[in-house]
Order: structure tokens, then C-alpha cells, then sequence
């Protein structure tokens, strides 16, 4: 009885406070003229975003869907880069080379104690703007233009009948995953080695060739040719964005390299002296016994440090890169009413951390040991 | 039992110099391939920083040195920073005696051996702190910030040194002692024509942001880490939904919450300041994580401890007052001052809404005419880096030493 009392008084409370809050926001939004429905979604942004077709006309949402776009393109190249840069170093911080240790060593303890928000700031104002102005942009042999606006690399260009190209190679994909599995098989019946593997890229590089040469070289490689104030050719990204990404890439890495480090201490060191006394050489013992447990340990951690990566992203309004938050920023700051544009921002991001718990809760079930 | 034979002394493992080059450093090829490369980054880094070290024109950090730690407090009121400094150096030198003094008496009734502390212990785990002190005075005009902080030290040293004799009767008040010394600093701030915090700015304003964020979340945090482990249900969910919510949403967006929208959600005659706003938004914000660190200390506590709470009679309360939490939150300790460390790096994030902190002035004075357009961002940001390094560094080294002599992680 005094449990159902209990429970009714905590949802009463909750919803008296919701409805005061309520009761004020609408009062106050009227008092303001503002608008208190989502019709402030179709209104003009208001601003012109650089990169983009948004000019200051377009409607808030279209800036928004942009936003989403530039915030996914930091996570979508930044994901792989801190993977790998971490894992190096946590695996650098073992190594026995007394050298390579130290400096990894002294990365991590150096970059996770500095707020992220002073790396943006760093790599941005004392790193991308010291670069040289548009006009005496470095080009190295044509293959790079870097100057303190932007940079422009050299990238992969679509020509005539790339569709059909990408079609080839996803069949064979299809066809290097199916003969994979049927060598898989024939390894657990016979014990024949399978070289899954090397059958697989095998498959997929061989037919991309082949394809490649006959469909008269649909990919090709565009440079980047600065002409007059435009680059035309190549991927070209703004300062502002390379900045965030590799500042977050390095913040986030030494996380991942002292979650690495950690997982691999945390396997028991009797499986280190078992392998060593099989004669395993030290590539199979990695291979083979020490980092599938410690990949176990580390893949939830690590996936919740990409959620930071990605939670971290909306620094990059400090810098002007024209993610999420800032577009949301700006078009507060043009009279857009604040409590529907905070919204939908915390909104998005929850999607994505929720999507993100859902990937590791599945992951988690999956790693743990069968017992 | 004895040995029969003389006992063989293992091989030696200390390696002779030229061992340890060949051994650690050049012991196969690849390896000898990253020490010269890596040599050579190193090489070429050193004398980079070192050149920039010494042609840098530190005449910025001169000029607004007081921009920096205090950011706008008014050039006549300054002795208030000041007397603030010496009440906290009193009460964190005492609250430290004071622990120090109590664990020393405990392990005296126990029979163990107690290792004391010294000036150097001191001096090994304190370093970084006194570096950006010494780097903060080279900095400094007149003789008398020097000589007003080396006071400073030696007030807070002298209420160690005080506390660590303090009898066990007068030990039990020190901590209420302490706590009105902390008031009291706030209060030697604020009050009799003082500067509210509202005004606050620079270094001081982050500290001030990272406490008090940490105070008000705490009792938030707690809380909800309760009411995430009730046995009812609308509770447990109300909180666990708090909880993942605000966990889901960068602190970015918490502040921008605060800073255009927690106006309207209020009385619209009641108009918080924007650092009000923002200690709002950090308590909110903080208050989910801190839950989550306490929900890993309750996580700890055996059930047995409940169940026999529960067989000797005592009420739900009680038993959570008396018997779990006092377990739990000493479990905790070391996951909060990581907490701490990572609110401490968050408080710059107040510097994106305008907000005159830290690394908000770092950035701002490059923009005075004076230094416009020189590229001196390198040396106000390395200025910046230096000091929330050190404040981060030296509270997880003293988190990793918390949790070992707490044993944590080793049942």
C-alpha cells in the first residue's frame, strides 16, 4: 500500500513540475510573440552556409539536415583514424622498445589531461591559421593545396559507367564472402587450411581490376587545381574541419590507447606463458591468444569512447565548422524561437547515443564467453 | 626447513649501459628503425619548442596576467582574491593534517606499519602544481604576488603540519572548521561591496565552476543513483530515464539549453545571470554522470551487508544511511575526482557562449590591438594548456593512489 503511495506521490511531483515548466515556457514564448509549435522549422535559416546549396532563404530544417551531414562527416573519418592511432599507441605504451614506450606514454598522459575544447582551439588558431594565405598556398607537385582556408587533397572521381563498376565489385563481394564460408566449411570437415582470407581479397581486387580495365577505367584520380580563389578537382575540406578532426582524433585516441594497453594486461598472463610454451612465434601469440581476449575487454569501451567522439563533435562550433550545434546557434541568434531548436539538437544526438547503447548492449551479449 | 646447499643467488638483472642500449633500444631491426626515427622526431621537436621558448614575446601573458586568474575583478578589490587563497590554503593544509593525522593514529591501534609522509612526498606528487606556480610568478611585475604566494605555502604547510597533531578531540571539530573556512573564503569574495559571482572571470572562474558544479551534482547524483536501484518501479524508471537522457546529449547542447531556454521555463520576472545559467546547466548535466559513479559504488557493496541489515530489523532507510552508503561512497572516491578531472576540462566549454573563462582570455587577448594579427595563439593556448594539464594531471595521479591504499578493485 505505502509502495503504491509512494510511487503515485513521485509521478504526481514529476508532472506538477513538468506542467509549472510547461505552464511558464508557453506563457513566456507568447509574452515574446515567439512561436510555441515546430512551424519555426519551415522559417529562413537566416545564414549561408560555406560548402554547402544553404543560403540564408533556405528553411531551418534544410540547415539542420546539413548540419547532421557535416557532423557524420567528422565521425565517418574520424572513427577509423582514432581506432587506429589509439590502438597504436596503446600498444606502443607495451612495447619493449624503451623509446617508443616513453613517447606514447607521455602522449597519453600529456593529451587526456587537456580539455578537448583547447586542442580545437589549439590546432585551429595556433596550428591552420599560421599556414600560408590563399596566395602562397603549398602544393606539392600538384598532388596537395594547403593553405589557412582550406585543404584540398587528391582524390577518386566518378567517370562514365562507374555505377556498373561499383555493381561488379559488390557481386564480387557477394561471391568472395560466399566462396569464404564454403572454404570455412571444407576447413571443418577436412582440417584442409581455408585462407578464407586471402581467397576472399583475392576474389574482390582480381574481378575490381579486371573490371576497372574493361568498363575503360571508371575510377580515376582528380587533383586538386587552385584557380584563382576556387579549387576545382580533388576533396576539399575546410581549416576549420581538419582542425576539429584531428584534434578530437588525438583527444579520443588516448583514451582508446590506454583502453588497449589495459585490455591487454587484463589477459591473464598464463595464456602468454601457454603460447610461449607451444613455441608459438610472437605473431601468432598476438594473433592468436593475446588480442582476440583482449579485443573481448576492449570493444565496449571503446565504442562508448565513439560515442564521446561523437558527442564531442559540437565543439567544432567553436571553431566555425558548420556542424549541428552551430547551425542550431546561428539560427537562434536570427530570432529563431530557442526552446524547439534546442530540442530537436538534444534530440539528434540522443538518436544517435541511443542507436550507439543498442550496438553495444548487442555487442556485449555477443563477446561474453559461452559458458 | 633449512636450506642444505648455499643458496645460488639469481642472475643479476640490472643491465650495464651498453647492454641496456642494445637490449631496449636496438634489440632487432625494426626496432632499431623506430628508435632512429623517433630519435630524430624527438631531436627536431626539442629544439623547436626550446627555440620558441626563447623568442616567444611574453609581454601578452605580462599584460594581462591578472586577465588570467581573475579575469574582470576590479584592479582595487584584489586583496579579496587574496584573502580568499590563504582561507582555502588554511582549510585544504587542515582538512589534509587532519586526514593525514587520523589514518596515522588508526594504523597505530591496528599494529601496522604507517609510512610517513615527508616534504619530499610532498614535493614528488605535487610537482606539476608548483611548476605552473614558478612559471605564473616568472611572469609577474613586482616582487609581491612572489612573496604574497610563498606566504601562502607557507600558511598552508604550516596547517598541515598543524593538523597532523591535532589531538582526536579537537580533530572531530576540524572539519566543521573547515567547512566555515570555505565559506568564509566565498564570503571574503562576495560580501561588504565584494564582486558576486556572476562577475567572475578567468582561472578563478573555472575553479569556482568545477566546485561548486561538483557540490550541487553530488546531492542530484546521489539521488538518482538511489532512486536507478529502488525496488520501485515508477522511481527506478523516472530516474533511469534522467539519467540516460542527459548522458545521451553533449554538454554543449545542455548549455545552450541553459543559455536561450531556461529563461521561459521560469517565472518571467526571475532573470538568472548567464554563469548562474551555466552552473545550472554543468549541475544538471553532472548530476547524471556523478549518479552513474555512484551506482558503480553501490554496485559494490556485497549483498550480504543488506540482507543482514535487513535480519537484524533496521528500515529501508536506515540500512541505505548506516550500512550501504557509508560503503559505498568510500568506493567511490576514485571514480569521483575522475568525475572532477573531466568537469574541470567541461568548464571550458562555458567560454563557446561567451563566457570570460580560462581558455575563453587565452583566446580574447590575442584580439587587443596590441598583439592583433602576431600568431601568439601558440603561446596563450601552450600558456592554458599548461595550467589545465596540470590541474588534471596531478588529481588522476592522486585518484590512482586513492584507489590503491582504498583497495579498490583488488577484493
Amino acid at each position: 500500500m505505502l509502495r503504491v503511495v509512494v510511487q503515485l506521490a513521485a509521478l504526481g511531483v514529476t508532472a506538477l513540475i513538468l506542467y509549472v515548466l510547461w505552464f511558464n515556457l508557453t506563457n513566456n514564448m507568447r509574452a515574446a510573440g515567439l512561436p510555441t509549435d515546430f512551424g519555426a522549422l519551415d522559417q529562413p535559416l537566416g545564414v549561408d552556409i560555406p560548402g554547402s546549396s544553404i543560403r540564408p532563404g533556405a528553411p531551418v530544417w534544410r540547415g539542420i539536415l546539413v548540419g547532421i551531414k557535416n557532423t557524420l562527416a567528422l565521425v565517418v573519418v574520424g572513427i577509423p583514424v582514432l581506432t587506429v592511432l589509439g590502438v597504436v599507441i596503446g600498444i606502443g605504451r607495451l612495447s619493449t622498445n624503451w623509446l617508443v614506450a616513453k613517447v606514447c606514454t607521455l602522449y597519453v598522459e600529456i593529451i587526456r589531461n587537456l580539455p578537448p575544447l583547447l586542442l580545437i582551439y589549439f590546432m585551429f588558431n595556433a596550428v591552420f591559421l599560421q599556414l600560408p594565405p590563399l596566395q602562397e598556398s603549398i602544393t606539392a607537385g600538384g598532388w596537395l593545396v594547403i593553405n589557412n582556408r582550406f585543404v584540398a587533397v587528391t582524390a577518386f572521381t566518378h567517370r562514365e559507367q562507374y555505377m556498373m563498376f561499383w555493381w561488379v565489385v559488390a557481386a564480387a563481394v557477394v561471391v568472395g564472402i560466399i566462396v569464404a564460408i564454403v572454404r570455412t566449411r571444407r576447413w571443418h570437415a577436412t582440417g584442409e587450411p581455408h585462407h578464407r582470407v586471402l581467397w576472399f581479397l583475392g576474389i574482390v581486387i582480381g574481378v575490381a581490376i579486371v573490371a576497372w580495365l574493361l568498363l575503360d577505367r571508371p575510377i580515376g584520380l582528380s587533383r586538386p587545381v587552385l584557380e584563382g580563389r576556387v579549387v576545382t578537382g580533388g576533396f576539399m575540406g575546410f581549416s576549420a574541419y581538419f582542425a576539429v578532426l584531428i584534434a578530437l582524433a588525438m583527444y579520443t585516441a588516448s583514451h582508446v590507447a590506454e583502453i588497449t594497453r589495459g585490455s591487454i594486461l587484463a589477459v591473464p598472463k598464463g595464456q602468454t606463458e601457454a603460447a610461449n610454451s607451444l613455441a608459438l612465434t610472437t605473431f601468432q601469440r598476438l594473433r592468436y591468444v593475446t588480442l582476440p581476449q583482449a579485443m573481448r575487454i576492449a570493444v565496449p569501451p571503446i565504442i562508448s569512447q565513439y560515442l564521446n567522439f561523437t558527442k564531442n563533435t559540437s565543439l567544432a562550433t567553436a571553431v566555425g565548422y558548420a556542424e549541428l550545434t552551430r547551425i542550431t546557434f546561428q539560427a537562434i541568434g536570427n530570432g529563431r524561437p530557442a526552446p524547439q531548436l534546442v530540442f530537436v539538437l538534444a534530440m539528434a544526438y540522443l538518436a544517435f547515443s541511443l542507436f550507439i547503447s543498442l550496438v553495444v548492449n548487442i555487442l556485449n551479449r555477443r563477446l561474453q564467453y559461452v559458458t | 626447513m633449512t636450506a642444505t646447499t648455499d643458496t645460488i643467488k639469481p642472475p643479476s638483472t640490472r643491465l650495464t649501459p651498453g647492454e641496456w642500449v642494445r637490449k631496449r633500444l636496438f634489440n632487432n631491426w625494426y626496432n632499431s628503425l623506430l628508435t632512429l626515427v623517433l630519435g630524430g622526431v624527438i631531436a627536431y621537436t626539442l629544439v623547436a619548442v626550446v627555440r620558441g621558448l626563447f623568442t616567444f614575446d611574453y609581454k601578452i601573458l605580462q599584460d594581462n596576467l591578472k586577465l588570467f586568474i581573475v579575469g574582470g575583478f576590479p584592479g582595487d578589490q584584489l586583496w579579496r582574491p587574496w584573502v580568499s587563497g590563504y582561507l582555502i590554503a588554511l582549510a585544504i593544509g587542515l582538512a589534509a593534517g587532519a586526514a593525514y593525522g587520523s589514518a596515522r593514529e588508526r594504523a597505530a591501534q591496528a599494529g601496522m606499519y604507517f609510512r610517513t609522509t615527508g616534504l619530499r612526498d610532498i614535493l614528488r606528487r605535487f610537482w606539476p602544481f608548483l611548476m605552473a606556480l614558478v612559471v605564473i610568478l616568472a611572469l609577474t611585475r613586482t616582487p609581491l604576488p612572489g612573496l604574497l604566494t610563498a606566504g601562502l605555502l607557507i600558511v598552508g604547510y604550516g596547517a598541515y603540519m598543524g593538523g597532523r597533531i591535532l589531538p582526536k578531540g579537537a580533530r572531530r571539530w576540524s572539519g566543521l572548521l573547515v567547512v566555515l573556512l570555505i565559506i568564509g573564503a566565498y564570503m571574503a569574495l562576495v560580501s561588504f561591496g565584494g564582486v558576486p559571482y556572476s562577475a567572475w572571470g578567468g582561472l578563478h572562474l573555472n575553479v569556482f565552476l568545477t566546485v561548486a558544479g561538483i557540490a550541487f551534482a553530488f546531492p542530484l547524483g546521489l539521488l538518482l543513483a538511489l532512486g536507478r536501484r529502488s525496488t520501485l518501479p515508477v522511481i527506478r524508471w523516472l530516474s533511469v530515464t534522467y539519467i540516460e537522457v542527459v548522458r545521451g546529449i553533449p554538454l554543449i547542447a545542455v548549455l545552450l539549453f541553459a543559455y536561450f531556454a531556461i529563461g521561459f521555463l521560469l517565472p518571467s520576472d526571475f532573470r538568472p545571470s548567464v554563469v548562474t545559467r551555466m552552473l545550472i546547466a554543468i549541475t544538471m548535466f553532472e548530476g547524471a554522470y556523478v549518479a552513474e559513479v555512484v551506482r558503480g559504488g553501490l554496485a559494490a557493496v556485497p549483498r550480504g551487508q543488506r540482507e543482514a541489515a535487513h535480519a537484524l530489523g533496521l528500515p529501508t532507510w536506515k540500512t541505505v544511511r548506516f550500512i550501504i552508503l557509508p560503503q559505498a561512497l568510500r568506493a567511490t572516491i576514485p571514480a569521483m575526482v575522475g568525475q572532477f578531472i573531466s568537469l574541470w576540462k567541461d568548464t571550458t566549454l562555458v567560454a563557446i557562449l561567451g563566457v570570460l573563462d580560462f581558455l575563453r582570455v587565452a583566446f580574447a587577448v590575442n584580439t587587443q590591438s596590441e598583439f592583433l594579427g602576431r600568431g601568439l595563439f601558440m603561446l596563450t593556448l601552450s600558456f592554458a594548456a599548461l595550467i589545465f594539464w596540470v590541474g588534471s594531471y596531478t588529481m588522476s595521479r592522486e585518484a590512482r593512489r586513492l584507489e590503491k591504499r582504498l583497495g579498490v578493485g583488488e577484493r
